[in-house]
């Protein structure tokens, strides 16, 4: 070994020393207290940065949740009850139990059911659409199928059903983190409870136009003919706006405004299928 | 059955220049040089440049077809004037094997690599060129006989390489200059060089051409002739007998190839007139220094891409100048 | 050396196939459907109902606030009802529907030909009958014109101009007019002039519209303080900030007005409107509108009552060809694509374009090549391939930066973009979104 390499051995040990040593005390003089709860509360979190609490991050979610005196109206929606439980355990607070939500689709506007009269050829984007015209059927509320809630899910938890031409939200994956809810510029979607077994009934229709027009533009739009309402044992269904809607509080998935509705524009997802009548069919079935 | 109109929102009328019109513009603008380099360098030319042509299309076809799997733009012509301008950078006499090479290193990597046209920072047929001045450094500094210089006398070495070895060897600049020949030589075409290099006639008449069709402006190749002129050309009034003339820099190695065509590519440069300046300025400068104080005869093909390099940073800091900005206190 | 805006701007082919049509009179429709909301600003209330009877100028709806608009009944008839019409866009908007019955108007107006020379000398006087006649801006903005003519304190108006430009495509309604009703557009201007308490006017005429501008520059003689001023055929130099800056050579700042630069603008249509309102007592209930294309039979300028369905025009032009494939309300660069031919005509329609489908149809995009010609052509000095990029990338924070609440949506961009690429379309997202968060802000 000449005595260049043994002198630039014996340097470089020397500057890498030094440098650790400042390193050290740099991280020393400089350190941040931080509250160790709040790393023990984040790592219970999904880790998804999804937003879906309201704050920026998991970090930030766990943050205000050891600096807040009373969680109890805090949610993480993808980590749900389970991990809401874990962390009031970690900060002695208590949590009420939440029921799991999804993402619910109301529109039935498959090109079958909803003709199409005019043809769009601008970008590619929901938002676009709909602030330039109506869309490409005659109802000015329907779904455009242009994906901004597909782009804006981060769970890959919805896509766009190549036969319906419609979003499908895939039941396993969705956190209900309420992005797609915001990102579609029509308000089709909404977040409902999941419901015992996965069991849910919504209207699939969010048009507001009267029932003669709405029918013209869609075979199966709501024409708030008030069936369903009258029909409704527990007074889960209102009628506003030429619309009907069931409030998933007071619904107990009895099925029979399912029956009744006309233009079968209520769903039943994940139900077993009648014994009795054949012509009660779901509309819409989910992977 | 009532009739169903499109709806798109405004504006509904559009203009008549698309990707293929300019890209094709580019290439026809090539053609005079072209026809000149077969004349200067025989079939040789021909063969490295149908050769790196094709390379550069069927490598493109491959990483969209089966890499990528996506759809295939090989006809846009944005290929084939990689392959051309490559081509045009190299000596004819070069083994195809390593056009070959260069080729893929171009379009791999140069281009597709960061997503395909438009995407790309670095001029793709520099990055080839560059790759194949490092790797192959032999058989890209050897020139094979130029028709026109054959009567005079072969070389074998273009004048820029010709003059750095000879002021190395302490040679006067008389002498000097009897060995390198004419500006109206070099104008020409009568000296060593690349394919496409050699006559800034014909470069200059394919980039007015494009200047015509509004493919390029006079920004970018105008500041760096100018720039060149002006640096190279206070050399020499310093010390005229270390440093060659202005009009030599300007017409000898690639500095016209570089400005007219590798300079202006549109993907690879500022998109601000003032921008393009500085862009400009930057490549004239950084090929002087090269050319005078550097280990390479030649500059330009680095000259660019360092500068290529900047053309993100000038694009953030130097903006348009925006309509009723300097009245605008607020 | 002919005036114009230095600025950015496209040359789209002229296409003003009616240029040589002179105005011809629509005959009535059956019935009229009204829209209550035709204007910038709070839509209109309705003052009649279902059965009532009115005459040709009766107001119908009243204006809703300062910012609005009265609407005057275009027919003579009765109310059939008032109800929800599909309007160009495809939404349901609410609509006065009336059964045209006979043609008479209402006894106030004057409808002989004879022109009345003597303007009205209280500036209040004239401002008062152009806000009851329902006057708004006919170049297609619809901006109610009495706010325009209430100049705000501490601002001075030195300049009127008067835009007979038309920069767009195909329209060819103000050429006409300019043409035919040229005297009634110098008087018009010479009211407003009187309203504004200004002693300058200029007309600026784009140069293609050479007839239009001798005529003027005659008739012009007899009216100190308004001159015409011949301009550069370039696209948009009929758009606001861009005609100020050729004619007085001052650019509007970004968020301000014209009037913080001294001017006012306003259109040729709305002159002549201005002159009908004040010197005959006519309110807006008509205005000229070119039906125009490449396969109609008869490209005209036709004098239309606001309300009649677009179909009545097509088919007056020689019907809907069968290549048919846009029909657009407006010319081909700002206009509407409309998807219904039922739709009105209302107060800011100055032109009706049918485009086939070899013209209208929008080729498949592809990547930017970053030649930068959309930013040699904005005439706002902005960087639309950066804009694009922020709008669909949702970065609202850097798209406010850059200034894209100055977009003019004159279309010059996308129009020139070589890869087709959607640029205005996500411009005009950042400057939606963009327009609300700053609102939210300020509140």
């Amino acid at each position: 070994m000449s005595s260049i390499v043994i002198f630039s051995a014996i340097t470089l040990i020397i500057i890498g020393v030094v440098a650790a040593v400042m390193l050290y005390y740099a991280a020393q003089k400089f350190k941040v207290y931080e509250d160790p709860r709040i790393d023990q509360v984040e790592a219970l979190l999904p880790q998804a940065n999804c937003g879906g609490c309201g704050y920026p991050g998991c970090r930030g979610f766990a943050e205000a949740l050891v600096k807040a005196d009373d969680i109890s109206n805090m949610l993480c929606p993808p980590g749900g009850s389970d991990v809401m439980k874990a962390i009031a355990e970690i900060l002695g607070q208590s949590v009420t139990q939440t029921a799991p939500m999804i993402a619910v689709v109301r529109c039935n506007g498959t090109p079958e059911n909803r003709p199409t009269t005019s043809i769009y050829q601008g970008a590619s984007n929901c938002t676009i659409a709909h602030s330039l015209y109506k869309g490409e059927s005659d109802c000015a509320y329907g779904c455009l199928g242009l994906g901004d809630c597909i782009a804006a899910c981060k769970f890959d938890a919805i896509f766009i059903d190549q036969a319906t031409k419609l979003p499908l939200v895939i039941e396993d994956k969705c956190v209900a983190c309420g992005a797609c809810v915001k990102a579609c510029p029509r308000g089709i979607i909404e977040m409902r409870k999941k419901g015992p077994k996965n069991r849910r009934i919504y209207i699939s229709c969010v048009n507001c136009d009267k029932g003669a027009i709405a029918k013209k533009a869609c075979n199966v739009a709501c024409i708030a003919c008030v069936k369903c309402a009258k029909v409704c044992p527990h007074e889960a269904i209102t009628i506003q706006n030429n619309l009907a809607y069931i409030d998933d509080n007071k619904c107990k998935l009895c099925r029979k405004c399912v029956e009744e509705c006309p233009t079968l524009a209520i769903v039943e997802l994940n139900f077993p299928p009648r014994k009795k009548t054949p012509e009660s069919e779901t509309t819409l079935s989910e992977n | 059955m009532k009739q169903k109109f499109i709806v798109s929102p405004s504006p509904h009328e559009k203009g008549h220049d698309s990707v293929r019109s300019i890209m094709y513009g580019v290439i026809f603008s090539l053609i005079p040089a072209f026809a000149a380099s077969i004349y200067f360098f025989g079939l040789d030319a021909l063969t490295v440049t149908l050769t790196a042509i094709f390379s550069c299309l069927v490598v493109e076809f491959v990483i969209q077809k089966f890499l990528i799997k996506g759809p295939l733009t090989i006809f846009d012509g944005s290929a084939i004037i990689t392959g051309l301008l490559l081509a045009f950078n190299l000596p004819a006499s070069i083994p195809l094997w390593m056009v070959i090479a260069g080729s893929i290193v171009a379009i791999g990597i140069g281009k597709m690599s960061f997503g395909g046209l438009g995407n790309n920072p670095f001029n793709p047929a520099l990055v080839g060129r560059v790759f194949m001045l490092i790797s192959f450094p032999v058989a890209m500094t050897t020139w094979p006989a130029n028709r026109l210089t054959l009567t005079d006398g072969y070389t074998g070495a273009t004048p820029l390489s010709i003059a750095k070895e000879a002021i190395k060897n302490g040679e006067p600049m008389n002498e000097i200059i009897n060995k390198v020949g004419t500006s109206l030589n070099h104008f020409i075409g009568n000296m060593e060089g690349c394919i496409g290099e050699v006559s800034a006639l014909f470069i200059l008449l394919g980039g007015l051409y494009m200047l015509y069709r509004g493919i390029i402006t006079w920004h970018i190749p105008v500041s760096i002739f100018l720039t060149v002129f002006i640096f190279s050309g206070t050399m020499h009034l310093i010390a005229p007998d270390r440093y060659l003339s202005p009009e030599f820099h300007l017409l000898t190695g690639g500095l016209f190839l570089g400005a007219i065509y590798m300079a202006t590519d549109m993907v690879t440069s500022p998109m601000s007139s003032v921008g393009m300046i500085i862009f400009g300025v930057g490549i004239g400068l950084l090929t002087v220094v090269i050319r005078i104080w550097g280990a390479y005869p030649e500059g330009v093909s680095f000259a660019i891409l360092i500068m290529n390099a900047f053309v993100p940073l000038i694009n953030r800091y130097i903006k348009p100048k925006r309509f009723g900005e300097e009245v605008n206190h607020g | 050396m002919l005036k114009t805006f230095k600025k950015g701007g496209v040359h789209p082919p002229e296409n003003k196939l009616s240029a040589q049509s002179t105005l011809e009179r629509l005959p009535l429709p059956e019935m009229v459907y009204i829209p209550i909301s035709q204007h910038i600003g709070s839509a209109a209330e309705p003052v009649v109902q279902k059965g009532d009877t009115v005459k040709v100028g009766t107001l119908i709806a009243k204006q809703n606030g300062l910012f609005s608009a009265n609407i005057h009944s275009s027919v003579s008839g009765t109310v059939q009802k008032i109800d929800e019409i599909i309007d160009s866009s495809g939404f349901r908007r609410k609509a006065i529907i009336i059964q045209v019955e006979g043609d008479q108007w209402e006894e106030t107006i004057d409808q002989s030909n004879t022109i009345v020379r003597d303007i009205p000398s209280d500036p209040k006087e004239i401002v008062q009958k152009i806000t009851s006649a329902g006057i708004v801006g006919l170049g297609g903005a619809t901006f109610p014109t009495h706010i325009k003519l209430s100049i705000p304190d501490g601002k001075k108006a030195e300049i009127l101009i008067i835009n007979g430009v038309e920069c767009e495509p195909y329209l060819t309604s103000d050429h006409r007019l300019m043409l035919e009703k040229g005297l009634e557009i110098l008087i018009g201007t010479q009211i407003l002039m009187k309203a504004l308490n200004v002693h300058r006017a200029s007309i600026g005429i784009e140069n293609n519209k050479k007839d239009a501008i001798k005529h003027l520059i005659e008739l012009s003689k007899d009216f100190p303080g308004i001159n015409v001023v011949a301009l550069k055929v370039k696209y948009p130099q009929g758009a606001e900030k861009q005609l100020i800056k050729a004619i007085i050579n001052r650019e509007v700042p970004s968020g301000k007005l014209p009037i913080d630069v001294g001017a006012v603008v306003q259109n040729v249509g709305t002159a002549f409107a201005v002159y009908e309102a004040v010197q005959k007592n006519k309110p807006l209930f008509e205005r000229v509108v070119t039906i125009t294309g490449k396969n109609l039979s008869k490209p005209s300028n036709l004098v239309v009552r606001i309300g009649t369905p677009i179909r009545k025009l097509i088919d007056f032009a020689g019907g809907l060809p069968d290549n048919t494939a846009k029909i657009i309300n407006g010319g081909p660069m700002m206009g509407k694509a409309v998807c219904d031919i039922d739709v009105p005509v209302t107060k800011g329609t100055s032109g009706i374009v049918i485009l086939s489908e070899k013209d209208a149809v929008r080729l498949p995009v592809q990547n930017c090549i970053r030649c930068a010609k959309c930013v040699s052509a904005c005439p706002m000095g902005l960087e639309p391939y950066l804009l694009m990029t922020f709008g669909a990338k949702q970065m609202w924070s850097e798209a406010e930066t850059n200034k894209v609440v100055d977009c003019i949506e004159c279309g010059s961009c996308s129009f020139v973009c070589p890869a087709n690429r959607p640029l205005l379309d996500y411009i005009r997202l950042g400057k939606l979104t963009v327009g609300k968060i700053i609102r939210t802000r300020k509140s």
